[in-house]
C-alpha cells in the first residue's frame, strides 16, 4: 500500500476543524471564516505560488462539495491550468468539472488550455484533458475538438491509456452534439479496436462503437462478427487466461456485457458459420450457469449472471431460436426460487420479455404458480410489482380467470403505491380475455369494491354504466338528457350487458327506441346514431334498426339532420359489410395513455429511441387522432380533409356524441352554430370554423364528457419559402431567426422552430391552444405547393400530424482573413456570381441590429477587412444536399440617404441573386 | 451509461458526487434529497434495484456509506453493483482498508481514482491494476514537482514567487 501523501496540510487542517464544529452554526462560522481568507488571499497584494492557489482551490471545492454556494475562485483554478506541475493542473480541472457551468464566461480560457494540453507531448497532459472533456463537454468543446480526437484514437503511436479516454471523451461529445462528429476515415477504423490487444482499450471502445451504430448501423455491420468472435474467446478462456481482467473468476465480464449489448443492436447475423458461433457462445454461458459456482462470494456470482442476464437478452432480442429461448427460461425460473432478492427481482423482469415471445410464452406460464407465490409472498414491494408485471405479460386466453383472480385476491392487500396501476392491468385483462359477460362485469363489480378510489371512471364506466343506465332507462318516465346519456352509452358499450337476458340486444333497442317518439330532434339525432352502432354491435337486430330508419318519419323528417342520418346509416347498414360497419363504428378507446412500467419494459426492446419531441407529438396525434376517431359517416365525410381555402365554407354540424351535453354545460350546440354560419373566409388567417385542438399545448386532458368541441380547424402551413398563406412578412421573420410566432389570434397560437445540420433541416410547427377548453378535431395538413420543389429540396413529412420535416438551404458562417476574403472575392467576381443592389434601408440603420440579423441569417462577419468600418464584409456557406456553396457579401451603408448597397459573390449563379434579395427584405 | 453516482453516510451526508450529465446544482441538491431520502428507508434484504423516473438506482452498502447510482434502462443491474464494488477495492488498496474519513480527508483522490476508472459514464478500465498503476504514476509525479522545491525554499534559495 503506498502511503497516502498528506500533501495539503492546511486543507487537512481546515477539514478536521469542520469535523469538529459541534453545531451547523459552529461549522457555517468556520466556513465564512475559512472564505474571507481565500478571498484575501486571492486579492491580496502578495502573489501566491502554485501549491497555494491550489490549496486554497482544494478548499473551495470542499466547502463546494458541503453544499455551500462559491462563487469566486474561478479565475484562480483556470490558472492552474497553465501549470506545468501535473497535479496543480489535475486540481484545476477537478475545480472545473466539478464547479464551472457551461456558460461561465471563463469556459473559452478553459478550452484554449484543454487545446493547448490535448496538443501536448505528455501523455499524462493530453490525458487530464480528455477526461475534463468527457466530463464538462459541451456543444462548444463538440465543435472545438471532435474532429481532433479521433486521431489520438486511432493514431498508432497513442498510448494505451490515452486511447481509452479518447474513446469516451468522444463518446461524450458525440452524445452532446452528434452533428459535430465528423464521419469520416477514423469511423472505419474504430471498430477495430474490438481486435485491440489491451482489454481496456477494447472496454473504452465498445461503448463508443455502439453509440455510433444506433446512429448509423449500416456502416458499423464489421463490428457484429468482430464482436462475436472477441466474446467467443472470452467466454471460451479460462479464467486464468485473462489476468487481471478476470472479476472473481469471471473472464472480462465488463466487456462480455457490452459486446452482447452492442449485437442487441443488430438482427441474428445472416452468416452461418457466425451465427452458430454466437449461438455456441451463449450456449456456453447458460452452461455456465449451472456449473457449481466457483466461488461463494456474490461477487462471483453477481458478475457471472450479469453475463447471463445479458446474454438472455441478446436472445430474446434475436427471438428465433426457440431452444435457446426455452433454455434461458427454464434457467430464470430457476432464480425465480433463489434466496438473493436481487436474481428474483431480475429473473421476474426478463421473464416479462420472453412472455412476450410466441416461442417462449408457453414455457413462461409453466412458472404461473410460482410467481403467483412471489406475488403473495415478497417482502419487498419492487418484487411484488415485478410479479404482478409478469403475470400481466404472460396472461392469456387460457389462464386470464385464475391471474384476474389472482390479482384480485392480491388488490385486497396490495399496497397503496400500486393500487392505481394494478386496477388498470385488472380491468384492461379483464375486458381483453372476458369470455363472457357475467365475468367480466362481475370482476368490474369486485374491482370498484375492493379499491373504489384507485379506479378509474375510465374503467368502470364501460360496465357500469352500461348496467346502470339501462335499469334508468327501465323506468316509466325519464329525462330527456337520461335518454341521451343512454343512447350514447348503450351504443358504446352495451354488448357488456347483453350476456344477461334481461338486457338482451332487442331488450335494449326497444327499450330506447320507445323513447325515440318523445324526444326533440337534437336527441332523435343521437338515437339514430346509437342505433347505427347497435347494427354494428348486434347484428341480429340489423332488420329491425333498418325498418326504423327507413320509415318515412325518419327518411323523410323535415328536420334536415335526422333526414340526413336516417339515410346515410340506412345506406351503410344496408350496404356495408361486417368489417366496414366494425371499422366506422369502432368502440370508443378503452383507456387513457398512461406509462405503465411494463409497457416500458416492453419498448425499451424496440431499438427505435424517440427523442422528447417524437414522443409527445405522437402523444398529440394519437390524442387528435381520438378526438377524430369516426363515430359517425358524417364525420368520415367531412372529417379530416379540410382545406383552408374551401373550409369558410364548411359547415360543421356534427355536435355528436363527444359533445354530447352529460350535465347540459357543454357549448356543443353553439361550436356547431358557429361553424354552419360559415364563418369568415378569411384567407390571411386561414384559420376557420370555431376551435382548435388539442395539439401539444398541455391543457389538453379530453374525457368524455369535457370533450366540449366538435370544432374543427384547419392551418394550412406551406413549406418554406413558399408559404403564401400566412403573409410574406411572417415567413420572412424567419430569414435571420430560427424560431417565432407565425400566426396568432385569440384561440390559437402558431409557432415555429427551426434547427438546421449542415443540408437539412427541421421545422417544427407548434400549435397552441390559448382557449380554456380543450380542442377536438384537430389536424394539420401540410401542403406542398409543386413538386419540383419537394424534390429539390428533399421534403421529408414526418409521420406524424403536427411535425413537418424539411430540408432547406441553410447558411453557414466561416471565418476568414483579409487576404483570402479578396483573393475569393475576386475569384468569384464573374457577372453572374455576382449580385449589387442599391435599396432603401427598411428598417432604422443601427449597426447592431443589422449584425444581429446578418449572424441570424447565417453569415460570419468579419472586421478589419473593409477599410470603412461602418461596412459589413462577412461570408458563408449555404449547404445543399449536392454540395456546398461558398459566398461573401458586402453591405454598405449610406447613413444620409437611408440606403444600403449590397453586393453578394458566390461560386453558383443564381444564388448571388437569392441571397441579395432575402437580405434586403431584411435590413 | 451511469448518470450519477453518490456516495453518502448513514446520517445522510453527501461524501462524493459524480454527475455524468448536466444538472442545475438546485436539481443536484433535490435528486440527492430526495435519493437519500428513499435509500435509507429501505431495509437490509431489500431489492438493490429501484425504478426511479426512467432511470434505476442500483446502491450498496459499506459499513457506513452507501454507495448509490442511477444506470439507464438498457444497463445491466448486477454489473452495475460490481462496478460499485470494484470502485470500493480500488479506495480498499489505495488508502488501505478504506473507511468514510478516508474519503473525506482525500476526496480529491477519490475523484481522481473514479475518473481512471469510469468515463464519461462508462467503464473505462476494469483492471485493478492498471488503475491503481495509474494513480500510483500520478502520485510519482506530485513529489517529483514538489520535493525539490520545498527544500529550496527551506533552503531560502529561491523565493515561493511567480513562476
Amino acid at each position: 500500500m503506498p502511503a497516502v501523501k498528506d500533501s495539503m496540510r492546511g486543507l487537512a487542517v481546515f477539514i478536521s476543524d469542520i469535523r469538529n464544529c459541534k453545531s451547523k452554526e459552529a461549522e457555517e462560522k468556520r466556513i465564512n471564516k475559512e472564505l474571507a481568507n481565500i478571498r484575501s488571499k486571492f486579492k491580496g497584494d502578495k502573489a501566491l505560488d502554485g501549491y497555494q492557489k491550489k490549496k486554497y482551490v482544494c478548499k473551495l471545492l470542499f466547502i463546494f462539495l458541503l453544499g455551500n454556494d462559491i462563487d469566486f475562485g474561478h479565475m484562480e483554478a483556470v490558472n492552474l491550468l497553465n501549470s506545468n506541475k501535473y497535479t496543480e493542473k489535475q486540481i484545476g480541472y477537478l475545480f472545473i468539472s466539478v464547479l464551472i457551468s457551461e456558460n461561465n464566461e471563463l469556459m473559452r480560457l478553459v478550452q484554449q488550455n484543454l487545446k493547448n494540453d490535448l496538443a501536448s507531448r505528455n501523455p499524462v497532459h493530453v490525458n487530464l484533458a480528455l477526461e475534463c472533456i468527457a466530463n464538462i463537454g459541451s456543444k462548444e468543446m463538440a465543435e472545438m475538438f471532435a474532429p481532433e480526437i479521433p486521431k489520438l484514437l486511432v493514431m498508432g503511436d497513442a498510448g494505451d491509456t490515452v486511447k481509452q479516454s479518447a474513446a469516451l471523451c468522444l463518446l461524450k461529445l458525440f452524445r452532446t452534439a452528434p452533428e459535430m462528429v465528423p464521419i469520416g476515415d477514423w469511423t472505419s477504423r474504430v471498430i477495430h479496436l474490438l481486435n485491440d490487444q489491451h482489454m481496456g482499450v477494447v472496454t473504452a471502445a465498445v461503448s463508443l462503437i455502439e453509440a455510433l451504430v444506433k446512429r448509423n448501423p449500416d456502416d458499423f455491420k464489421g463490428c457484429v462478427s468482430l464482436s462475436i468472435s472477441r466474446l467467443a474467446r472470452i467466454v471460451t478462456s479460462s479464467y486464468t487466461d485473462l489476468q487481471d481482467y478476470t472479476y472473481y473468476f469471471v473472464p472480462a465480464p465488463w466487456l462480455s456485457v457490452k459486446l452482447l449489448r452492442l449485437l442487441q443492436n443488430y438482427p441474428p447475423p445472416e452468416d452461418t458459420t457466425v451465427r452458430n458461433r454466437l449461438a455456441e457462445c451463449l450456449e456456453t454461458i447458460l452452461n455456465k450457469a449451472v456449473e457449481p459456482p466457483k466461488s461463494k462470494k456474490v461477487q462471483h456470482s453477481n458478475a457471472k449472471n450479469a453475463v447471463l442476464f445479458e446474454a438472455i437478452s441478446l436472445i430474446i432480442h434475436m427471438d428465433s431460436d426457440p431452444s435457446l429461448l426455452v433454455r434461458a427460461c427454464s434457467q430464470l425460473g430457476q432464480f425465480l426460487s433463489n434466496r438473493e432478492t436481487n436474481l428474483r427481482y431480475l429473473a421476474l423482469e426478463s421473464m416479462c420479455l420472453l412472455a412476450t415471445s410466441e416461442f417462449s410464452h408457453d414455457a413462461v406460464k409453466r412458472h404461473q404458480e410460482t410467481v403467483v407465490t412471489a406475488l403473495k409472498s415478497e417482502r419487498d414491494v419492487s418484487v411484488r410489482q415485478r410479479a404482478v408485471d409478469l403475470l400481466y405479460a404472460m396472461c392469456d386466453r387460457s389462464n386470464a380467470e385464475e391471474i384476474v383472480g389472482e390479482m384480485l385476491t392480491y388488490l385486497e392487500t396490495a399496497d397503496y403505491s400500486i393500487r392505481g396501476e394494478l386496477v388498470l392491468k385488472i380491468a384492461i385483462l379483464a375486458e381483453k380475455y372476458a369470455s363472457d359477460y357475467t365475468w367480466y362485469v362481475d370482476t368490474i363489480l369486485n374491482l370498484i369494491r375492493l379499491a373504489g378510489d384507485f379506479v378509474s371512471e375510465e374503467v368502470w364506466y364501460r360496465a357500469y354504466a352500461a348496467k346502470t343506465v339501462f335499469e334508468a332507462l327501465e323506468a316509466p318516465a325519464c329525462h330527456e338528457n337520461m335518454v341521451k346519456v343512454g343512447g350514447y352509452i348503450l351504443g358504446e358499450f352495451g354488448n357488456l350487458i347483453a350476456g344477461d337476458a334481461r338486457s338482451s340486444p332487442s331488450t335494449q333497442f326497444q327499450l330506447l327506441h320507445g323513447k325515440f317518439h318523445l324526444c326533440s330532434p337534437p336527441t332523435r339525432a343521437l338515437l339514430l346514431s346509437a342505433y347505427i352502432k347497435l347494427v354494428n354491435l348486434f347484428p341480429e337486430i340489423r332488420e329491425d334498426i333498418i325498418a326504423v330508419l327507413e320509415s318515412d318519419a325518419n327518411l323523410r323528417n323535415s328536420n334536415v339532420e335526422i333526414q340526413q342520418r336516417a339515410s346515410e346509416y340506412l345506406s351503410l347498414a344496408r350496404n356495408s359489410t361486417q368489417d366496414v360497419l366494425a371499422t366506422v363504428l369502432e368502440e370508443m378507446p378503452p383507456f387513457p395513455e398512461r406509462e405503465s412500467s411494463i409497457l416500458a419494459q416492453l419498448r425499451k426492446k424496440k431499438p427505435a429511441v424517440e427523442d422528447a419531441i417524437r414522443v409527445r407529438a405522437r402523444k398529440a396525434a394519437a390524442e387528435a387522432g381520438r378526438q377524430l376517431r369516426p363515430h359517425l359517416p358524417l364525420a368520415v365525410a367531412r372529417g379530416v380533409k379540410l382545406q383552408g381555402d374551401i373550409a369558410g365554407a364548411e359547415s360543421n354540424t356534427d355536435s355528436d356524441l363527444l359533445g354530447l351535453d352529460f350535465g347540459g354545460s357543454a357549448p356543443a350546440a353553439a361550436a356547431g352554430g358557429g361553424g354552419a354560419g360559415g364563418g369568415s373566409v378569411d384567407l390571411l388567417s386561414s384559420i376557420l370554423d370555431v376551435g382548435v385542438s388539442s395539439s401539444s399545448s398541455s391543457s389538453a386532458a379530453p374525457s368524455a364528457a369535457s370533450g366540449a368541441s366538435a370544432q374543427r380547424k384547419t392551418v394550412v402551413v406551406g413549406a418554406g419559402a413558399s408559404g403564401s398563406i400566412v403573409g410574406e412578412e411572417n415567413w420572412h421573420k424567419f430569414v435571420c431567426k430560427n424560431s417565432g410566432v407565425l400566426y396568432e389570434n385569440d384561440i390559437l397560437q402558431v409557432g415555429v422552430k427551426c434547427d438546421y445540420q449542415q443540408s437539412s433541416g427541421r421545422i417544427v410547427v407548434y400549435y397552441g391552444n390559448k382557449t380554456p377548453a380543450p380542442l377536438a378535431q384537430f389536424a394539420s395538413v401540410i401542403n406542398l405547393p409543386d413538386s419540383s420543389l419537394t424534390n429539390q429540396l428533399g421534403i421529408q413529412v414526418k409521420p406524424v400530424g403536427d411535425r413537418v420535416g424539411a430540408s432547406e438551404q441553410v447558411n453557414e458562417s466561416s471565418e476568414m482573413d483579409s487576404a483570402t476574403f479578396f483573393q475569393h472575392w475576386k475569384q468569384l467576381s464573374q457577372p453572374e456570381q455576382e449580385c449589387q443592389k442599391i435599396f432603401q434601408a427598411k428598417f432604422p440603420m443601427d449597426a447592431e441590429t443589422t449584425k444581429t440579423k446578418i449572424l441570424g441569417f447565417g453569415f460570419s462577419l468579419l472586421s478589419n477587412i473593409d477599410s470603412n468600418p461602418a461596412n459589413f464584409v462577412g461570408a458563408g456557406i449555404v449547404q445543399t444536399k449536392s454540395g456546398n456553396i461558398g459566398s461573401l457579401f458586402r453591405l454598405e451603408p449610406n447613413q444620409q440617404a437611408q440606403m444600403y448597397r449590397l453586393t453578394v459573390h458566390s461560386i453558383k449563379p443564381g444564388v448571388s441573386k437569392r441571397l441579395c434579395e432575402l437580405l434586403e427584405t431584411q435590413i | 451509461m451511469m448518470h450519477f453516482m453518490l456516495l453518502f453516510s448513514r446520517q445522510g451526508k453527501l461524501r462524493l458526487q459524480k454527475w455524468y450529465m448536466a444538472h442545475s446544482e438546485k436539481m443536484k441538491k433535490k435528486i440527492t434529497r430526495d435519493l437519500v431520502t428513499m435509500i435509507l428507508a429501505r431495509k437490509p434484504k431489500m431489492c438493490a434495484f429501484i425504478e426511479w423516473k426512467d432511470l434505476k438506482i442500483v446502491y450498496k452498502r459499506y459499513a457506513s456509506l452507501y454507495f448509490c447510482c442511477a444506470i439507464e434502462q438498457s444497463d445491466n443491474e448486477l454489473l452495475c453493483l460490481e462496478i460499485i464494488h470494484r470502485y470500493v477495492e480500488l479506495l480498499d488498496q489505495y488508502f488501505g482498508s478504506v473507511c468514510e474519513l478516508d474519503i473525506i480527508f482525500n476526496f480529491e483522490k477519490a475523484y481522481f481514482m473514479l475518473d481512471e476508472f469510469m468515463l464519461g459514464g462508462e467503464v473505462q478500465e476494469t483492471s485493478k491494476k492498471n488503475v491503481l498503476k495509474a494513480i500510483a504514476a500520478q502520485d510519482l509525479l506530485q513529489e517529483e514537482c514538489e520535493e525539490p522545491k520545498s527544500l529550496l525554499e527551506e533552503l531560502g534559495i529561491v523565493s515561493t514567487g511567480v513562476a
